[in-house]
C-alpha cells in the first residue's frame, strides 16, 4: 500500500525503510544510522534516482543522501510541509493604462520546482506573476490564460493552431497588446507559424521566454517579461516578434521579426538573433528605439486575419555528404507530402539523391530548397547541380530559413493539395521570410580574438 | 544578565569571558589545489588583477527557497538596487562563470581532496552528495546562488585536554572577488569564480578569542597536511562566528589572517554585550518593541542655509535632507559598543550599505559631540519635527530614493536595538573592529540544484581515500622529534607536501633524516629565492635526485645542484646534468690556479686568502665534489705552502 504523496518519489529500499517508521516526507525526523546521527527534513525523492537512499534536509538548509540501509531508527518529531508558492497578489487595475493579454504556453518564464523529476516545471497566474515582477503593473492592466503547460519541444501543430486562434479572439476584443510565453527552444517555429497564421494584426504580438529560469536570482526571465509587456502596450509594431536579451548583459531586449529569427546558442542569454536582417527595434525599461522603419503600423481597429491550417505531414531534411536516397524514399513511402531540404552552400544534394528527387516530384511530394549556412539565398542557377535539381522539381526558397520554410510548407499545404497553388503561398512573401534584399548588416558575426573586435567588446558591454 | 563591564582587551581573563557566556565557532573556506574549477574546465588559481577583456552588467532578484520562503539577506540586497558589473579575462572564464551555460559535472579531484579532508576530520561521508543552490544577492557571483554540496557531516579534532567538534563540511564554489562598491554600482573581478574551496563549520565550543585562533590554525594545519589545498593571500578565508549569554549568532566575514581573529572577537563579544545593556537601558526607560517609537520628516527646507558641509553641499546638489525622530534616546547614539566606536555607527553602517549613501558622514546626529549643524538649526529642526529634549534626532541625506531608505533604516536599526542584537554578517575591518555588511542569511536560502542530478559516492571510493590517507601532523611531529629532524624545520615539514616525500627518502632509501628534511624544506626555497620557479619541482623530482645521490652519482652537494638544473629546465631532466665527480689531481690543479688569482689580488687582510680561494674554487666545481673535502685540500695547500717558504 503505496501511498505516492505521503512517500513522494521513493521505491525499492528506501521506501520500505521509510514505511517501516512511517516517515512520510516532510516529517522533521531524528535519524540514527551506522554512520552517526542526523536532524532534519525527509524530502520527496526524484523518480529518476535510484531507490537506495534517503533525502534529508540539514538545519543549515543543504540537503543529502543517506543510505536507506544504515538506518536504524527514525524518530518523528513534526512535520513541516514546504509551500513553494510564490506571493500571489492580485494585480491591480489602472483605468489609464492598456490592456495586455499574456498567454502561457509552458517554458521558464514563470517555474518553480517539481520533485516528481527534480526539475523546474512551468508555474504561471497573473497574482505570481505581479508577486514576483510587480514592475509588469506601470506598464498594463495584465490579463492572463494559461493555454497549454508544455515544454517548447512538445509545442507542435495543435498548439499552434489553438493559439493562433486564441490570439485573433482576443484582438477582435479589442485587446492592446498580446505577450505568449514560450519555451525557447522552439520559439522561432511558433513565432514563424503564428506570423502565417495570424495575419494583419492591429496590434503587437510579443513571444517572450527565459534562458535561466525563474527560480534563479540572476534570470532574465523578469526583465524579458517587462520588456515584451512594455512592446504589447506601447509599441506601434503590429507584428508578430520574439523578444529577448539583446545582450547577455541586462541592459535592452530585441525584438526580432518572427519568420527571421532564430535561437543561435544553447543556453546563452542573448541566444536569439535575426538573421539575414537586422532586428525590427531594440527595448529597455525606458523606451522602444526602432531600428527600422518598414514594419506594420499599429491600428485602432479590432480587425484580423486568421489562416489556422497546418499539414503535419512535412519535413526538414539536413542534408550531408554522403547522405542515401532512402532518407527521402522512406518520407515519400510514408506519405509525407512535403519535404524542406538544408542544402550546403548555396542550395546543393549529392547526385545519388536525384532518383529520389525525381520520385518524390512523380508521387506529388512538394520539395523545398533552403541553405544550411542560415545566412544567403539559395540560388541554384549559379552550379549546373542546382539547375539539374530544379529540373527535378526542387523549389528553391531565396533567404527563407529552414524552419520558416518548414512551418510554412505545412501551413501552405493545410490550405490546399494544388502543388501550383502551394508554391504561390511559398514563394509570396507574407511577413518578411523572404527579402528582396540582403542588408551588409545582417551578417555580422564577430570574431574574438581580432584587434578591432576585442577592442569594440572592451568597450561596449555584450 | 550580569553588570559585568568589559576590560581593555588584554587585561580579559578566561574567567571574564566565561561570564559573558562567549561562545565562538569558526566556518574556514580553504581553496583545493586542482588543475581546473568545479563546474567547468577553467584554470584555477590564475589570477589577472588589472587586465580584463570585457564587462558584462546584471542585477539581482530574490527567489523562493525549496520550502516557499523569501530570505532576508536576500530581500535586503534587493533593497539596495544595485548595477552589478562582472570584469572578465578569457583565460580564466568561460559562458558557465557568467551563467550562460549550464554546470558541468563536478570536478571529481575536487571531490577526492574533499572527501580525504572530510575522514581526517573524523567525519561521516555522504552516501549520495545533492548539489544545493546557496542564494547570495550581493551579486559575488553571477548565477545569484554558489553551487555547493554537503561532502561530510560530524566530526571532531582533539584540541588541549579536548575536543572540538565539526558540523559539517562541504565543498563549494569561491566567489568573484570585489574591486568597489560604491553608490549604486558594485564591479567584481570573476578569475577566482568557480575555483573549488571547502567549507568546514565548527561547534561553536571555542571559549576565548583566543581560543578562537588556536583552533584556526590548528585546522588550518591539518588540511594543510594533505599538500592538496592552495596557500598564499585569500587561500584560506575565516567566518568567525560570536555570541555572548543572550546574545545571537553573529558571523565576522572573511577573515584573512588568523592573528586578526583574537582582537575581532573581542570586539564583537563587546559590542554584543554592550547592545544587550542598551537594550536593559532602553527598557528602563521605558522603551520596548511596542512603545518605540519613531517618524522622520523632510527637513531640506529647514536646512538650506546651513554651514555643515556634508549638507551644504548636498542641498546645493538637488538632494533632500530627512530627520529621524527616535522618541526618548537622547544621548544613546553615543552609547559605546566596540574599542572606540559607538552605537551611531550601527546607523551609519546600515544606511551607506542598505541606502548606498557611500560617502562619510552619511548621517548626523543631535547626540553628537562633533561639529555638526549649529544649536539654533538643531532647534529649528526640534520644534519643526516636534521633538523635544528626550529626543534624539538623524539626518540622512542623498537623492530622494535613497534618503527616503535611508531614514526607514534608520528606524529599522533603532528598533532592533530594543530587541538586542540583530543577526548580521558582519565584516572584520583593519582597526579590529567589525562593521555591517548584511543581515544574517538563514536556511531559507538554499534551493536544491536542478541543472545537476545527486551524485552517488561508493563505498570503493570511500575505501580508496580511506587508505591512503595522510598522517596526521601531530604524530608526524613527534616521529621527527624521534629521528633528529632539526627543530626548525619539524613544524613545516610536518604539514608539507612533501611530507609523505620524506618518509619514502628516510624509511625506503635510508637517506639521512636532517639531509632529506633540510633539501625538501630549504631547498625550494633558496631556489625560489634565486628566481626559478618551484611550480616545476615535486616529490618525484626529489626521488629521482636522491636515486642518484644514492648511488654515489653525485656527491652531497650535487643535490641542489642538480635540482637547479632541472628546475631551469622546466623541470626535464636531462643525462647531461649529472655533473662528473672531480678527482684528486683536477682538485689540486683548481686550488694552484685560484691561489695565483688570489695572489695577485691587494687584499686588505691576507688572511682572507684561505676562503677567498676556497670560494673560486667551490665555483668552479660546485656540484662535483662535497664542498667539506675541498675546504680541507684547500687548508692542507697553504699549510704545505707555508711550510715551503719557511
Amino acid at each position: 500500500m503505496n501511498n505516492s504523496e505521503d512517500y513522494k518519489g521513493y521505491r525499492g529500499r528506501s521506501l520500505e525503510v521509510l514505511q517501516n517508521f512511517n516517515a512520510m516526507v516532510w516529517s522533521e525526523v531524528y535519524l540514527e544510522t551506522t554512520d552517526g546521527t542526523f536532524d532534519g527534513i525527509i524530502l520527496p525523492r526524484s523518480e529518476t534516482a535510484d531507490d537506495q537512499h534517503i533525502v534529508l534536509k540539514l538545519p543549515s538548509g543543504y540537503n543529502i543522501g543517506l543510505r536507506a540501509d544504515k538506518v536504524q531508527n527514525i524518530k518523528i518529531l513534526g512535520r513541516k510541509i514546504a509551500q513553494y508558492k510564490i506571493p500571489e497578489k492580485e494585480f491591480p487595475f489602472n483605468p489609464k493604462l492598456p490592456k495586455v493579454k499574456l498567454f502561457g504556453t509552458g517554458g521558464t518564464i514563470a517555474s518553480r520546482l517539481d520533485y516528481r523529476t527534480g526539475a523546474v516545471i512551468p508555474a504561471f497566474s497573473p497574482g505570481e506573476l505581479y508577486g514576483s515582477v510587480p514592475e509588469l503593473a506601470d506598464y498594463c492592466n495584465l490579463e492572463t490564460e494559461k493555454l497549454y503547460g508544455v515544454f517548447s519541444e512538445n509545442m507542435g501543430p495543435e498548439q499552434w493552431i489553438g493559439t493562433a486562434k486564441a490570439i485573433a479572439r482576443e484582438i477582435e476584443k479589442g485587446v492592446h497588446g498580446i505577450v505568449i510565453g514560450h519555451g525557447t527552444d522552439t520559439m522561432h517555429h511558433t513565432a514563424a507559424v503564428l506570423s502565417f497564421m495570424i495575419q494583419n494584426s492591429p496590434v503587437p504580438i510579443v513571444m517572450v521566454g527565459s534562458q535561466r529560469s525563474s527560480d534563479r536570482p540572476s534570470s532574465d526571465a523578469a526583465l524579458n517579461l517587462i520588456h515584451s509587456v512594455k512592446t504589447a502596450a506601447e509599441s506601434d509594431i503590429a507584428e508578430v516578434m520574439v523578444c529577448m536579451f539583446g545582450p547577455t548583459s541586462d541592459e535592452y531586449g530585441l525584438l526580432h521579426r518572427g519568420t527571421r529569427v532564430r535561437k543561435m546558442h544553447s543556453s546563452y542569454r542573448s541566444t536569439f538573433r535575426t538573421i539575414g536582417d537586422i532586428p525590427i527595434a531594440m527595448v529597455n525599461r525606458q523606451k522602444i528605439t526602432p531600428l527600422r522603419n518598414d514594419y506594420k503600423r499599429r491600428r485602432n481597429d479590432k480587425k484580423v486575419d486568421l489562416f489556422p491550417y497546418f499539414d503535419d505531414r512535412v519535413a526538414i531534411v539536413y542534408y550531408y555528404p554522403n547522405m542515401k536516397p532512402d532518407i527521402i524514399d522512406s518520407l515519400i513511402d510514408n506519405g509525407y507530402r512535403g519535404i524542406v531540404i538544408a542544402g550546403t552552400g548555396l542550395g546543393h544534394v549529392n547526385k545519388p539523391l536525384y532518383p529520389a528527387l525525381k520520385r518524390a516530384q512523380d508521387n506529388n511530394v512538394a520539395v523545398y530548397m533552403t541553405v544550411q549556412t542560415l545566412w544567403g539565398y539559395v540560388q541554384m542557377y549559379v552550379y549546373d547541380t542546382g539547375r539539374d535539381m530544379m529540373e527535378l522539381g526542387v523549389v528553391p526558397t531565396a533567404n527563407m530559413l529552414p524552419e520558416v520554410a518548414y512551418v510554412k510548407l505545412g501551413w501552405a499545404l493545410g490550405q490546399t493539395d494544388d502543388l501550383n497553388e502551394v508554391r504561390r503561398i511559398m514563394l509570396t512573401p507574407i511577413a518578411g521570410e523572404i527579402t528582396e534584399r540582403e542588408p551588409s548588416n545582417g551578417y555580422l558575426i564577430f570574431q574574438g580574438g581580432i584587434p578591432e573586435v576585442e577592442e569594440f567588446i572592451s568597450k561596449v558591454r555584450k | 544578565m550580569s553588570d559585568f563591564v568589559f576590560k581593555p582587551f588584554d587585561e580579559m581573563t578566561p574567567d571574564d569571558y566565561a561570564e559573558i557566556g562567549f561562545k565562538s565557532g569558526l566556518e574556514i573556506h580553504q581553496q583545493l589545489l586542482t588543475e581546473k574549477k568545479l563546474f567547468c574546465r577553467c584554470p584555477a588559481g590564475k589570477y589577472h588583477n588589472d587586465v580584463y577583456h570585457a564587462e558584462i552588467l546584471r542585477h539581482m532578484r530574490p527567489t523562493l527557497s525549496e520550502l516557499g520562503e523569501y530570505d532576508g539577506t536576500a530581500l535586503m540586497e534587493f533593497k539596495t538596487k544595485k548595477d552589478i558589473i562582472y570584469r572578465i579575462h578569457y583565460d580564466t572564464v568561460c559562458t558557465y562563470e557568467m551563467d550562460d551555460t549550464p554546470p558541468f559535472e563536478i570536478n571529481e579531484e575536487a571531490l577526492d581532496i574533499a572527501l580525504e579532508i572530510g575522514l581526517l576530520l573524523n567525519a561521516s561521508l555522504v552516501d549520495e552528495l545533492h548539489i544545493s543552490r546557496k542564494q547570495y544577492l550581493d551579486g559575488s557571483i553571477p548565477t545569484g546562488f554558489q553551487r555547493t554540496a554537503i561532502t561530510s557531516v560530524g566530526g571532531f579534532i582533539p584540541y588541549k585536554d579536548r575536543t572540538i567538534g565539526i558540523i559539517q563540511m562541504s565543498l563549494e564554489e569561491d566567489s568573484c572577488r570585489e574591486v568597489s562598491d560604491f553608490g549604486h554600482t558594485r564591479i567584481y573581478l570573476t578569475d577566482r569564480l568557480g575555483m573549488p574551496l571547502i567549507e568546514t563549520v565548527t561547534q561553536p565550543e571555542m571559549r576565548t578569542p583566543q581560543e578562537v585562533a588556536e583552533v584556526n590554525e590548528l585546522l588550518r594545519r591539518l588540511v594543510n597536511s594533505t599538500g592538496k589545498v592552495r596557500n598564499g593571500i585569500g587561500a584560506a578565508r575565516q567566518d568567525v562566528n560570536v555570541s555572548v549569554r543572550g546574545g545571537t549568532r553573529v558571523e565576522i566575514k572573511g577573515v584573512p589572517r588568523i592573528p586578526m581573529i583574537p582582537l575581532l572577537t573581542y570586539n564583537e563579544a563587546m559590542r554584543q554585550w554592550n547592545l544587550l545593556r542598551l537594550r536593559d537601558e532602553l527598557n528602563k526607560r521605558g522603551i520596548n518593541t511596542d512603545t518605540f517609537e519613531a517618524r522622520y520628516f523632510d527637513v531640506t527646507k529647514l536646512l538650506t542655509k546651513t554651514r555643515y558641509t556634508p549638507i551644504h553641499n548636498a542641498i546645493a546638489e538637488g538632494k533632500m535632507v530627512n530627520c529621524v525622530v527616535l522618541r526618548g534616546w537622547r544621548g544613546l547614539l553615543r552609547w559605546q559598543t566596540q574599542t572606540d566606536t559607538y552605537f551611531s555607527k550601527e546607523i551609519s553602517d546600515r544606511v551607506r550599505v542598505i541606502a548606498c549613501l557611500s560617502v562619510l558622514p552619511n548621517i548626523a546626529h543631535s547626540d553628537s559631540r562633533s561639529e555638526t549643524l549649529s544649536s539654533h538649526e538643531w532647534q529649528k529642526v526640534r520644534k519643526f519635527v516636534s521633538a523635544g529634549d528626550e529626543d534624539t534626532l538623524v539626518l540622512v541625506w542623498g537623492d530622494a530614493r535613497d534618503a527616503d531608505t535611508g531614514a526607514k533604516e534608520i528606524i529599522i536599526r533603532a528598533k532592533e536595538a530594543t530587541i538586542g542584537v540583530p543577526s548580521e554578517t558582519r565584516q572584520a575591518l583593519y582597526d579590529g573592529t567589525t562593521g555591517f555588511e548584511r543581515i544574517l542569511p538563514g536556511p531559507q536560502r538554499m534551493y536544491p540544484d536542478t541543472d545537476l542530478p545527486p551524485k552517488k559516492i561508493t563505498d570503493e571510493r570511500k575505501l580508496r581515500i580511506k587508505q591512503n590517507l595522510p598522517k596526521y601532523f601531530w604524530e608526524r611531529e613527534s616521529w621527527y622529534k624521534s629521528i633528529g629532524v632539526p627543530a626548525d624545520i619539524i613544524k613545516d615539514l610536518s604539514v608539507s607536501k612533501y611530507a609523505k616525500t620524506f618518509e619514502i627518502l628516510v624509511e625506503e632509501m635510508g637517506i639521512s633524516p636532517v639531509l632529506a628534511a633540510n633539501a625538501l624544506i630549504n631547498f625550494p626555497k633558496r631556489l625560489k629565492k634565486k628566481g626559478k620557479d618551484i611550480s616545476f619541482l615535486n616529490s618525484n623530482t626529489f626521488i629521482q635526485v636522491f636515486e642518484f645521490f644514492k648511488n654515489k652519482l653525485i656527491c652531497k652537494d650535487g643535490i641542489f645542484y642538480l635540482l637547479e638544473l632541472i628546475v631551469s629546465n622546466n623541470g626535464i631532466f636531462e643525462k647531461e646534468f649529472i655533473p662528473q665527480h672531480c678527482s684528486q689531481s683536477e682538485l689540486l690543479y683548481e686550488i694552484r690556479q685560484a691561489s695565483k688569482k688570489v695572489e695577485k689580488m691587494k687584499l686588505y687582510d691576507e688572511k682572507n686568502n684561505i676562503t677567498l680561494t676556497l670560494s673560486l674554487v667551490m665555483k668552479n666545481l660546485f656540484g662535483r665534489i662535497d664542498g667539506c673535502i675541498v675546504a680541507k685540500e684547500v687548508i692542507n695547500y697553504f699549510a704545505k705552502e707555508t711550510e715551503n717558504e719557511q
